[in-house]
């Protein structure tokens, strides 16, 4: 178990790194950016798979195989759709060099 | 090497995968933040996320490693396909679905949390531990069925609006009642009927919470939820002792905040407003004098002839109707033509910010030609034709000069400046908002009702008719 200040000073400096890393974002990338972003939280599906993992009881497992099927699809939804959305800036980009 | 020596090291090596997956996420999301790394900043993302999902089978150690197996496959396999086929003007809905699941899979982890504290002869959680449990469990429920809604809204599944009297009374007791349960688990007692009305009052809330919402703000409710599930991800991340949840969770929190404030102001609405005063909902706005006056493409494409300068301002009508490329093609026809074209994308255009300009690249426009609204406003004043395409809302003068109409305050992109404009648009019907535009009454507007694609078709082959019948 993480100790409660060690915690909250990670959740203070994550923080000003989120908001950081992403300052000077063009609107042009804000689409592709939230989707992408989208797709980072998809990591809940290993604190998912480690609930299952210590699940018992029929309800928990239950629980558990929900909560992997959705952070799955998080993940895996989320990342194909910004790859889409990114490889179209491929196009313009080529064309505006050529 | 003994059994516990294998199994220390097994979580070592989780760890230290978990610590580069957090690095590999910050710096995807960082080159994601710039168009010429955006590309790969993704695939930096992609690669953290198997690193530590292969990870997770280390420490797992085969416990109940068919279910997971079935339930990744049953998560992944179609969402992939779903993902791989859907079409681009679709893919704003796609987004407030993924991020429904991931908010789902937060309340779900949440729930195992609780479920196991309430157990008879469990050993009682610290606090903390608890507490963040709770409230990570709430913000993901809400999440989770206010993206459904805000992707049912989208998708044309269910009616733009839904307001009944008293409902921010109703919407606030809900909320009140959530918290209340969420208290009692925390403080009194963890009882598994209570954990049940907690969640069911938390889901309720999500969708309440969502309902009245329309129109123009949509784009900010879902980079709201997007942000709420991050935060989400974190507090149960932080319950279960997963650093690499805290710190990915709590890097899109804040990114996600800090985007969801950019388009706010963008709109110049306080977040407060756009959840909490039915934006587009209920002002009925001005009644409009005059009538629109329609133009057939023979005659918008001798305009446009004339003109030495074209804006052109696309909206979700061109998305709608898969416009894009051929609204390029024209562009390139005026440009050889020797005019000088722009493209003007307000900030929240379409049904997301940057929708716009995501078609647009798809299409092959260069940067360059692509304008902001605060660069591109004071250009109308000398712009012959301004050519809207399915935009409406975000053009609306009303904005600045109706003080009764519900998108009053709103900064729009200043067409009704334009010594001419043309608005190509299938119907007279109003815009997402559902409000009148004074600007297609305004007496240098005329009406080219077309499908979007159809219009631009028909003006570039007017246009080259004219060019061919020697019209200089």
């Amino acid at each position: 178990m993480i100790d409660g200040f060690l915690a909250l000073y990670i959740f203070m400096l994550a923080a000003f790194t989120g908001k950081e890393i992403i300052g000077r974002v063009p609107v042009i990338l804000h689409t592709p950016l939230m989707s992408g972003s989208n797709f980072v939280h998809g990591i809940v599906l290993v604190g998912a798979m480690i609930a299952l993992a210590h699940a018992e009881s029929p309800l928990a497992i239950a629980i558990g195989f929900i909560g992997v099927v959705l952070g799955a699809g998080n993940a895996a939804g989320g990342y194909v759709v910004t790859e889409r959305m990114l490889e179209m800036f491929k196009s313009s980009k080529d064309e505006k060099k050529g | 090497m003994s059994a516990m020596d294998t199994q220390m090291m097994l979580v070592w090596v989780a760890k230290a995968s978990y610590f580069l997956a957090a690095v590999l996420f910050i710096l995807g999301i960082k080159r994601m933040s710039s168009p010429v790394t955006a590309r790969k900043g993704i695939v930096w993302a992609g690669v953290g996320m198997v690193i530590a999902t292969l990870a997770t089978f280390a420490i797992t150690r085969g416990h109940n490693l068919g279910y997971i197996l079935a339930a990744i496959a049953l998560g992944v396999v179609p969402t992939w396909l779903w993902g791989k086929k859907v079409a681009m003007t679709d893919m704003p809905q796609m987004v407030a679905l993924f991020n429904g699941m991931g908010g789902g899979s937060a309340a779900a982890i949440g729930a195992g949390e609780l479920l196991k504290f309430s157990h008879a002869g469990a050993p009682t959680p610290p606090l903390a531990t608890l507490a963040l449990a709770v409230i990570g469990a709430l913000i993901g429920a809400i999440s989770m069925t206010g993206s459904i809604i805000a992707w049912a809204k989208l998708d044309g599944r269910m009616d733009k609006r839904f307001t009944f009297g008293g409902q921010q009374v109703v919407n606030f007791a809900v909320f009140a009642g959530a918290v209340l349960a969420g208290l009692a688990l925390v403080f009194w007692k963890l009882d598994a009927s209570l954990v049940v009305v907690f969640f069911l009052l938390a889901l309720a809330f999500g969708v309440l919470m969502t309902l009245p919402i329309g129109g123009a703000d949509m784009p900010v409710v879902i980079s709201l939820y997007n942000a709420f599930t991050g935060l989400a991800v974190a507090f149960e991340g932080y319950a279960m002792g997963i650093e690499a949840l805290i710190v990915a969770g709590m890097v899109v929190g804040a990114a996600g905040t800090f985007l969801t404030q950019l388009m706010a102001k963008a709109m110049n609405r306080p977040i407060s407003n756009v959840l909490f005063s039915n934006f587009g909902g209920g002002g009925e706005g001005a009644e409009i004098a005059g009538a629109q006056k329609p133009i057939d493409a023979a005659d918008a494409a001798s305009l446009l002839y004339m003109a030495e300068k074209v804006i052109i301002v696309p909206g979700y009508g061109m998305a709608v109707a898969q416009a894009q490329h051929k609204i390029w093609e024209l562009s390139q026809a005026l440009i050889k033509a020797g005019k000088e074209v722009k493209f003007a994308i307000h900030p929240v255009a379409g049904r997301m910010p940057g929708h716009m300009n995501v078609l647009l690249a798809e299409a092959g426009v260069p940067y360059d030609l692509i304008a902001d609204m605060d660069d591109i406003n004071p250009e109308f004043k000398t712009c012959d034709v301004a050519i809207v395409i399915g935009a409406n809302d975000v053009v609306n003068p009303a904005a600045k000069t109706d003080k009764s109409s519900p998108i009053f305050g709103m900064p729009i992109l200043d067409v009704v400046d334009s010594r001419q404009t043309i608005v190509i648009k299938r119907g007279k019907g109003t815009g997402f908002a559902g409000i009148e535009n004074a600007l297609f009454y305004a007496d240098n507007t005329r009406m080219l009702y077309a499908d979007g694609k159809e219009a631009a078709n028909q003006l570039i082959s007017e246009l080259k008719a004219i060019e061919g019948g020697g019209g200089h």
